[in-house]
């Protein structure tokens, strides 16, 4: 019984964050436009989207392989199982400890290998020049990302998101230089990763900008909405683990009794929301980089974030 | 017991060896198969004995006199080397029954194969000094004649120009250091070395020595040169063996040396050896990175896993120096589960590699593309491959690698303020390496496999024959079943850590759901079979239920391109084109890159130039500077061979008084 409760549990947080995922983007893209004095697109216009793809039929280039087919549930299946890992509204899930840190960032990297990969299937430039430069920015938001792992790691002395967000709960950790250089990094890293302004754009259609766009350019029906919904999960897990790391304050991380998982759901919704909101403020409130300056942007993530390792490494009280 | 059969595989192997050379070629089938059984039987034996975890000794009464025989020995770690070599020996030895088909000189080749595996087997066996130095220069000697198979080609007799050089000065370096722990008495069995214990002068410059002298041997940079010139040179079977096997053997000189015969490390060697890791596994992939021949981007590609080998190696001593057993334990653990994983899928790469140069005639990846439509099966095992060497879950790279970040966090509580600082900047170069070896392969595969084929070679290939096969589809499930149950492998290693860092990590099998759990249960845990299982289902899931409730409903159309696709399949993306950014990003300053754009001006006819030029810095500022050194003091030297009769006379004399002096003088 208490097993098939734990179950049930695993599932509604798996459920849980596929079910937000589109709305999140809904949200994201309002508020955008208001900020830009536009009326946008209604909140829950990414679930239609998908539900309109989905039902589409798909286009394929007369030389796609089977890497072109299967590469968009393979990401979709790698990023869903990465942000079903990390922990939303309690702590110690069932599989909570089937994948650290370590092991969610990397997993995010067999999705970004599999979308890269499916760039170049078909053979076009463009395609070709997303993967590129898709893989150039992972090869310097990587490091910095493990960094932020090491600097968390270091405080909490354990590398499993459960823990870590039981330690800082419930321990008095209380303000460090090290963690809030660590949350810099990683909002950073989370721009460049879910493809955002100024790293790239999402809504853009020009070609020379595109990161993401490009790779993705021959996609079409259900395999773009799984592709859409995968970018969409992406972008929830970063919100998930900037909550989860930084403020896990409202976790179920006790009993898991019913009101304790109603307060912690909550919690976890506003939170999100609120990372929703700051996202497009930010967003609109720079403008996009050259690809050549990408370093400069990813390099002070990843300055900030050896920053903090290199505190932690001299002093553990950083 | 155990060490006789091992010693009488060796004598096959070289029986092998000898009947191919008198008898003239009894075919390759003949020559690969019995090196199989022959491997499969030292395979077996190295797992029984690792497994066992016993030890056995025996004296030939063969070799110098004054040494009282040949020792040979098989310990734990023997046993893991064993494996690992005859791991790979199995299964070159199956790919070359298919792939050795298609050598033009076979004899060039079939001789020397079997007595490079007999030459590595005997070193990881050999229990004294003379027989490790006289099986490692055998094992020099051996690739280096299969290097040279190709010898019509300027570029492969350069090649192994440099590795013999190269190969003769690691040796020399062995060699010395092995004389300062024998000590004046000249002990050189291994028994009476580790009995010795040397002092600690002795001991560092031995380290050092060693560090020059094995790591030459498997690519540490800056001693990484000859390895991605003689790796690719070589027929591709022996290229998996000279890059997945041999320079294992290099590390096993390593490990064997420092741990087992010196032992009682000094922070200071961790320090280095870790520091030489870590900038051996950047400089490696950002080179790997920057190559478009197929076998030679492998190649470089292994100076990074040696590295990254290198960096648990180097927290393994500076964890041990400090008496962290268990932290060396994992440590030690990590970097050998690494040996075992880059022998498995730089293996596979590198028969990969064959087949496609076997099936285009091809190793230019710029002439390539397209591959997976031809050759779907040597795609997949190459895809697996490539997604193992990227470190990416659930496959067995990632293990290892998340095994040595483990032991970084536990780094803080060393003591010593250069290993503090050091070891963040060294995970920091390891995560930096990571990344960009998924660059790396996504641009192997990419350009290699997927796209449109660029030139009639690549669109004409076919699937290579069923050995070949059979051996690669061994080697990809060894990826996916030591990256699901790596517990196994963990709980394998264990005697090693036991002989070698002083204590184990935790038993892992038997953690439920066969988990692995390296420290402690509250501090990191992974499990690749769940990770594996859920991907499975929820990808299946997904499909399904869309083909099911949506629509499954496909056209084949022409490709879209933003609406202006051009046929010319020049227009794809290349390797070079892949890796400009990076380029541009790390390579202006590491190596002088230098790119020269010739654009013919509008309405001129002739063809367009783009040139890059990239330049080891290990070339520019270590072997280019010393080759020119020794040219000209050469030159300036060279009027003592035109001298009379009576200046050769005071010149000996002259001699002799300045020896006396310094005799004098050191007494």
């Amino acid at each position: 019984m208490a097993l098939i409760l734990e179950l049930a549990l695993q599932g509604l947080q798996m459920v849980l964050v596929v079910a937000i995922a589109p709305l999140v983007l809904g949200i994201t893209r309002k508020v955008r436009a208001h900020l830009l004095r536009r009326i946008g697109p209604p909140v829950l216009q990414p679930y239609r989207d998908i539900w309109k793809l989905m039902h589409k039929e798909a286009v394929l280039a007369h030389n796609a392989s089977w890497i072109y087919r299967v590469a968009p549930y393979c990401i979709f299946a790698v990023t869903w199982v990465a942000a079903a890992l990390i922990p939303t509204y309690a702590t110690g899930l069932l599989f909570s400890w089937s994948a650290d840190l370590i092991a969610i960032v990397a997993l995010l990297g067999t999705a970004r290998f599999a979308l890269a990969l499916a760039g170049m299937d078909v053979g076009t430039a463009f395609g070709g020049i997303g993967s590129s430069r898709e893989m150039m920015i992972a090869s310097l938001a990587e490091p910095a990302m493990l960094l932020i792992v090491f600097t968390v790691a270091l405080v909490a002395g354990t590398t499993q998101l459960s823990a870590i967000a039981t330690i800082f709960t419930t321990a008095p950790v209380g303000l460090r230089v090290s963690l809030g250089l660590a949350l810099f990094a990683l909002m950073f890293v989370g721009i460049a990763e879910n493809a955002r302004i100024p790293i790239d754009n999402p809504a853009t259609h020009l070609e020379l900008t595109m990161v993401h766009e490009a790779m993705v350019l021959e996609y079409s029906g259900r395999h773009l909405a799984m592709i859409e919904a995968a970018a969409a999960l992406k972008l929830v897990l970063y919100f998930s683990l900037i909550a989860c790391l930084f403020v896990p304050f409202g976790m179920a991380t006790g009993d898991k009794t019913a009101g304790a998982i109603a307060l912690g759901a909550a919690v976890y919704l506003a939170k999100i929301l609120v990372l929703a909101l700051l996202l497009p403020i930010g967003e609109t409130s720079v403008a996009k980089m050259r690809v050549f300056r990408y370093p400069i942007f990813l390099g002070g993530a990843f300055a900030a974030a050896a920053l903090a390792v290199f505190l932690l490494f001299v002093s553990r009280g950083f | 017991m155990a060490v006789t059969i091992g010693l009488w595989c060796v004598a096959a192997l070289f029986a092998v060896s000898l009947l191919t050379l008198v008898r003239g070629p009894f075919g390759t089938a003949f020559v690969y198969g019995a090196t199989l059984v022959i491997s499969l039987m030292a395979l077996a034996l190295g797992l029984t004995e690792l497994i066992g975890a016993r030890v056995s000794t025996v004296a030939l009464p063969l070799g110098l006199p004054i040494l009282d025989g040949a020792h040979f020995r098989i310990d734990a770690l023997t046993a893991f080397f064993l494996t690992v070599v005859n791991l790979g020996g199995a299964t070159t030895s199956l790919y070359a029954i298919g792939y050795g088909r298609h050598e033009e000189a076979p004899m060039r080749v079939l001789p020397f194969y079997p007595a490079f595996l007999a030459a590595m087997n005997l070193v990881v066996l050999a229990d004294d000094a003379f027989v490790f130095l006289l099986s490692w220069e055998l094992m020099s000697l051996a690739s280096w004649a299969i290097v040279l198979a190709h010898h019509r080609d300027p570029a492969n007799m350069r090649a192994a120009y440099i590795y013999l050089v190269m190969a003769s000065f690691g040796t020399l370096a062995l060699l010395l250091a092995f004389g300062l722990l024998a000590g004046a008495d000249g002990g050189y069995a291994f028994a009476a070395m580790r009995a010795a214990g040397p002092a600690p002068l002795a001991a560092g410059l031995a380290v050092i020595l060693v560090l020059v002298g094995a790591g030459s041997k498997a690519g540490l940079v800056p001693l990484h040169v000859w390895l991605p010139l003689a790796h690719p040179a070589a027929p591709s079977h022996v290229s998996a063996l000279l890059s997945g096997v041999m320079t294992k053997v290099g590390v096993y000189g390593f490990v064997r040396v420092v741990f087992d015969l010196i032992g009682a490390p000094t922070p200071w060697s961790g320090l280095v050896v870790l520091t030489l890791g870590g900038i051996t596994a950047t400089l490696g992939v950002l080179y790997a990175l920057m190559q478009h021949d197929l076998k030679r981007l492998l190649a470089y590609h292994t100076v990074e896993n040696i590295g990254i080998i290198f960096i648990g190696l180097g927290l393994a001593l500076a964890f041990r120096a400090n008496g962290m057993d268990v932290a060396a334990a994992l440590a030690l653990t990590a970097a050998l589960f690494h040996v075992f994983n880059h022998s498995v899928f730089k293996s596979l790469l590198f028969f990969g590699a064959g087949a496609v140069l076997n099936a285009t005639g091809e190793r230019d990846m710029e002439r390539l593309g397209g591959l997976i439509h031809r050759m779907p099966q040597t795609a997949i095992v190459f895809l697996i491959g490539c997604m193992a060497i990227s470190a990416l879950p659930p496959l067995n790279g990632f293990v290892s690698e998340w095994l040595t970040f483990q032991a970084i966090l536990v780094s803080p509580q060393l003591p010593q303020w250069g290993l503090k600082l050091a070891v963040p900047a060294v995970g920091a170069l390891l995560a930096l390496s990571a990344a960009l070896a998924a660059a790396c392969f996504v641009k192997a595969f990419g350009v290699t496999f997927l796209g449109r084929p660029r030139t009639p070679a690549a669109a004409n290939a076919s699937e290579v024959d069923g050995f070949s096969l059979a051996a690669m589809f061994i080697l990809a499930g060894l990826c996916v079943v030591a990256g699901v149950l790596p517990g196994f492998v963990i709980d394998a290693l264990a005697p090693v850590a036991k002989a070698l860092a002083g204590d184990v990590m935790p038993k892992q099998v038997g953690v439920p759901w066969m988990s692995i759990v390296p420290i402690g249960e509250s501090r990191s845990s992974y499990n690749g079979l769940i990770i594996l299982a859920f991907l499975i289902c929820l990808g299946t899931l997904t499909a399904l239920a869309i083909h099911r409730f949506a629509t499954r409903a496909t056209r084949r159309s022409a490709i879209w391109d933003c609406g202006f696709p051009l046929d010319a399949p020049q227009t794809q993306y290349t390797s070079s084109s892949f890796a400009m950014p990076i380029r541009r990003v790390f390579g202006t300053v590491v190596f002088g890159v230098h790119e020269v754009v010739d654009m013919p001006r509008p309405g001129e006819t002739r063809a367009g130039h783009f040139a890059v030029r990239v330049i080891d810095p290990a070339w520019r500022f270590g072997y280019g500077p010393l080759a020119r050194a020794v040219a000209s003091l050469s030159l300036r030297l060279n009027h003592f061979q035109f001298l009379t009769i009576r200046q050769y006379l005071t010149l000996v004399f002259c001699g002799l008084i300045l020896l006396l002096i310094v005799v004098a003088a050191w007494r």
